[in-house]
């Protein structure tokens, strides 16, 4: 069952990427992007990690993405207009270098994994809410409580950003 | 080294005066001057009041108390805590320190009373006491050594204190400097002492240093010792860097009492004194020492005789009284020198007050041509200063007398002729002191201000230290200082101490004669002498020579060589040759930086591709 | 109809590739800010995919903690990026990012 799974919602998040991608419109691109997100959570599910396909419901494709929509609409951003002038490195090496990055990664991926380890449903089970929990308030307690500091100061820097300009 | 004694909080004496000079010299203008007397001369007051708690706590202070109060400095072999420690030769610095230091602050109210900046007076003045304090109470050579400059640092600031005049401003930059000379070579021999001791603390030096056999010839030691010697030459105004001394002159007189008398222009002393197990072991070096200050006594003292500011002649009679110290140190009297450390701090300081009172009554006036007759018109002023006159002078019984017999004593049963010429310097000290007596408060009235009393805050101190002036003999110094210093064996020669109190005698009865009875007769053996007279006078043309042969020759110099070639020619054309070749480079590779966020991106797309491919290469990434 | 073969892990991390490489490409081809601030957001999710598949692998749960921290970093990360592609839109009246090239010289 989990392979076909797995072919359906990796095409659905490729094809997304690339719709994200190529799309002018950002309204297309943060929609395909939330396609993207939402399969991938799917694949999280099936490679045991419950929590963490929850929270990338939540607050990957729910809350930030909402943000993202909120000010493309605050700001009615249109369509891009067609290329004028851009970057000479990335417009003459850009796809070169994509597709030169795609092929040193693959190789690496292919070269460090073998191909019979393989991925079974149910095989990983330290992904409960539980499991998290317990490591996010016992190992990981002091970076936790760092990282409450790092949003408080998120939301003042966004605070004050976007105050004094709104008049 | 276990004190029996439980804390004694000695850190509390500096940190005294530290805090009155932080509420003077930052509230200083606020508070007023009542309110600026009352935390200057409280505090160092309470810091004397917590030495004599402290001292009677810890007597009899057989062995040094030490208190560690945490890490200094703390590298690799260096290890620097910040220790303090009092032991008998500590705590007769420290009664003489916060003692005399308290009873110049109460003067010092008074004399300063007229003048502008009168809170920054008071806080320089604590802020010496506070590093003079830590000069003395430090356990290790660094320590000491933060207090040396401290006071050097205060005694540029309070000789430079009217420094709207060049001439203040130019005696202090001259102590500064010809101090920094000194410093260089106590900082050598800092460098010596750790090189071979392997630490800068008093009681590890000492211990290593007595398990050593004296030096026969010129060794390490001898070399430690005669740096610190240099240290010493500079800080208490020995030949050849005691021209800094009678400049500094231009300080308020309270100032010129306190440090550049009583208390700073001794810490050489003191700091010899206490490396005295290092000295002990180094027979060449003690030589020195003997020779710097039995030279340094006769040159001072021939100088003084000539001189007519009233200041300047005391001047000279510290430097001449300062040699005698060090006479003392180099004969192996340690115990006497610092005995005359004690009695000098109180008739010098006394000496000095008076001089200040006379030019307090004189509004300015310091030229001794311009008094006499002051006898019967500030009579409070006379009588006191006449207390420190038969102390300085060596007669019986007072304070001077029992220090000078010690040191000549010492000095009969190293040399026999260096008791000799101190005998003649000693009738010397009574000349000029009895010279400057006399034309002050005998005779008639040669000036034209008209003289006052001065007030009891100023008369007061200067009783007080007359008693001691009078008494100190009868502190017993040597004896106390018995722990630290084991006693010279020395007969108590009768015969000796009879001609030395007989030059001082001698001198005194000259005096009278060539400046009460016939008060013309010195400047016609003044013509007489003609060249050598004016050589006198013009205290040897060192100050010329020290000019011609090293300040011309370094300021010109410096102008042609260093600052118009190599500063300007080499340093400069670097600096700026440099900042050409950033501008060059800077002007290539600013082109990458295009302002476009796009191509940024791709230069770390392309980074990280290179990356990832030099992993691949090297086949690395396998989990 | 045979069961399928099971998905190798390879499977999962190139696929976590192509979604960051995506991710890459979308950053150097678009103009417009919000959408590149997008792949930004598109490349974290592809690390994420990769740190759930080695926790998978290593059978740790270490590797979800990391992917929590990095929401929370995109989600800080988010509110201030956003409000500065505001002010900036205030400043300038516009989002395409080869206008926004003051930066230079």
């Amino acid at each position: 069952m989990d392979p076909i799974l797995f072919a359906i919602f990796a095409g659905i998040a490729v094809v997304c990427g690339i719709v994200m991608v190529t799309q002018r419109h950002p309204i297309a691109s943060a929609l395909s992007l939330i396609g993207v997100m939402g399969s991938l959570a799917v694949l999280y599910l099936l490679l045991g990690a419950e929590f963490i396909a929850a929270a990338q419901v939540i607050v990957y494709a729910g809350a930030i993405m909402v943000l993202f929509l909120f000010v493309i609409m605050l700001l009615n951003a249109g369509a891009e207009p067609k290329p004028l002038r851009s970057s000479y490195l990335a417009g003459f090496l850009g796809v070169p270098m994509v597709l030169a990055l795609m092929g040193l990664l693959g190789y690496l991926v292919k070269r460090s994994f073998p191909l019979d380890v393989t991925v079974r449903f149910g095989d990983f089970t330290g992904g409960s809410a539980k499991a998290v929990g317990d490591a996010l308030f016992r190992k990981y307690l002091l970076p936790f409580e760092v990282t409450s500091v790092l949003v408080l100061i998120a939301i003042l820097g966004a605070v004050v950003l976007a105050r004094k300009e709104m008049d | 080294m276990h004190s029996l004694h439980s804390s004694q909080s000695l850190w509390l004496i500096p940190v005294l005066p530290l805090l009155g000079f932080l509420i003077n010299g930052l509230l200083g203008k606020r508070l007023g001057k009542g309110a600026v007397s009352l935390v200057a001369v409280g505090t160092v007051a309470a810091s004397f009041a917590w030495v004599l708690k402290c001292i009677s706590a810890l007597m009899p202070l057989e062995h040094s108390h030490i208190e560690t109060y945490g890490t200094w400095i703390a590298s690799g072999a260096l290890n620097i805590p910040v220790e303090l420690a009092i032991d008998r030769l500590t705590a007769v610095m420290l009664l003489v320190v916060t003692g005399i230091g308290s009873l110049i602050h109460i003067y010092a109210t008074g004399y300063m009373s007229h003048e502008e900046g009168y809170e920054r007076f008071f806080a320089y003045l604590n802020l010496f006491m506070f590093f003079m304090l830590t000069l003395v109470l430090a356990n290790n050579y660094l320590l000491l050594f933060v207090g040396w400059e401290g006071v050097g640092l205060c005694s540029y600031l309070l000789i430079g204190f009217y420094y709207l005049k060049l001439s203040a401003t130019n005696a202090g930059n001259k102590a500064f400097i010809v101090n920094r000379i000194g410093d260089f070579g106590f900082s050598l021999a800092m460098f010596l002492i750790f090189v071979h001791f392997g630490s800068l603390s008093f009681p590890a030096v000492f211990e290593k240093a007595k398990a050593l056999s004296p030096e026969s010839g010129f060794g390490w030691l001898t070399a430690i010792c005669l740096l610190l010697l240099v240290g010493a030459t500079g800080k208490s105004a020995q030949v050849p860097l005691y021209v800094w001394l009678p400049d500094a002159m231009e300080g308020p007189t309270p100032v010129s009492a306190l440090i550049h008398a009583a208390t700073m222009v001794t810490a050489g002393v003191y700091m010899v004194a206490r490396s005295a197990a290092l000295f002990v072991n180094a027979p060449i070096a003690m030589e020195v020492v003997a020779y710097v200050g039995l030279i340094t006594a006769v040159l001072a003292a021939t100088i003084g005789i000539t001189q007519f500011d009233i200041k300047k002649v005391f001047a000279y009679s510290t430097v001449s009284q300062l040699g005698y110290m060090f006479l003392a140190l180099g004969c192996g009297a340690f115990s006497a020198g610092i005995f005359h450390v004690v009695t000098h701090a109180f008739f010098k300081a006394l000496l000095f007050l008076g001089a200040g009172s006379v030019i307090h009554a004189l509004e300015g006036e310091q030229d001794i041509r311009h008094m006499g007759g002051l006898r019967s018109k500030i009579p409070v002023t006379f009588l006191t200063l006449a207390c420190a006159w038969v102390a300085i002078a060596g007669v019986p019984p007072f304070s001077g007398f029992h220090s000078k017999d010690e040191i000549l004593l010492a000095a009969h049963h190293h040399h026999p002729w260096m008791y000799w010429v101190g005998v003649i310097t000693a009738g010397m000290t009574a000349f000029y002191v009895s010279r400057c007596m006399f034309m002050t408060f005998f005779g008639e009235y040669r000036g034209h201000h008209h003289p006052h009393e001065s007030p009891w805050v100023m008369t007061g101190p200067l009783a007080v230290l007359a008693v001691l002036s009078l008494a100190g003999g009868y502190t017993h110094i040597p004896q106390f200082l018995e722990p630290v210093f084991p006693l010279k064996g020395g007969e108590h020669d009768s015969t000796l101490v009879a001609i030395s109190v007989a030059a001082g005698l001698a001198g005194i009865a000259l005096a009278w004669f060539l400046y009460v009875l016939s008060p013309e007769t010195p400047k016609s053996i003044a013509s007489a002498l003609g060249g050598l007279y004016r050589a006198v006078y013009n205290k040897y043309y060192v100050d010329e020579v020290y000019y011609g042969t090293i300040v011309h020759p370094l300021v010109d110099g410096s102008k042609s060589i260093l600052w118009k070639g190599l500063d300007a020619g080499i340093v400069d054309g670097a600096v700026n040759g440099a900042g050409t070749l950033a501008r060059m480079i800077g002007g290539i590779t600013r082109r990458f930086q295009t302002g476009n966020i796009r191509s940024y991106a791709a230069w770390v797309v392309l980074g990280s591709l290179l990356v990832l491919a030099a992993m691949t290469a090297m086949g690395g990434s396998s989990l | 109809m045979p069961p399928p073969p099971p998905v190798p892990l390879v499977a999962y991390l190139t696929l976590s590739a192509i979604l960051f490489v995506l991710g890459v490409a979308g950053f150097l081809i678009r103009k417009n800010l919000i959408t590149m601030f997008m792949s930004i957001e598109l490349m974290l999710n592809a690390v994420n995919l990769s740190f759930v598949s080695f926790s998978y692998h290593l059978k740790q749960t270490d590797g979800h903690l990391f992917t929590f921290f990095v929401m929370v970093v995109a989600a800080a990360e988010a509110a201030v990026g956003l409000a500065i592609i505001l002010t900036v839109f205030k400043n300038r009246a516009t989002l395409m990012v080869d206008e926004v090239d003051s930066l230079k010289l």
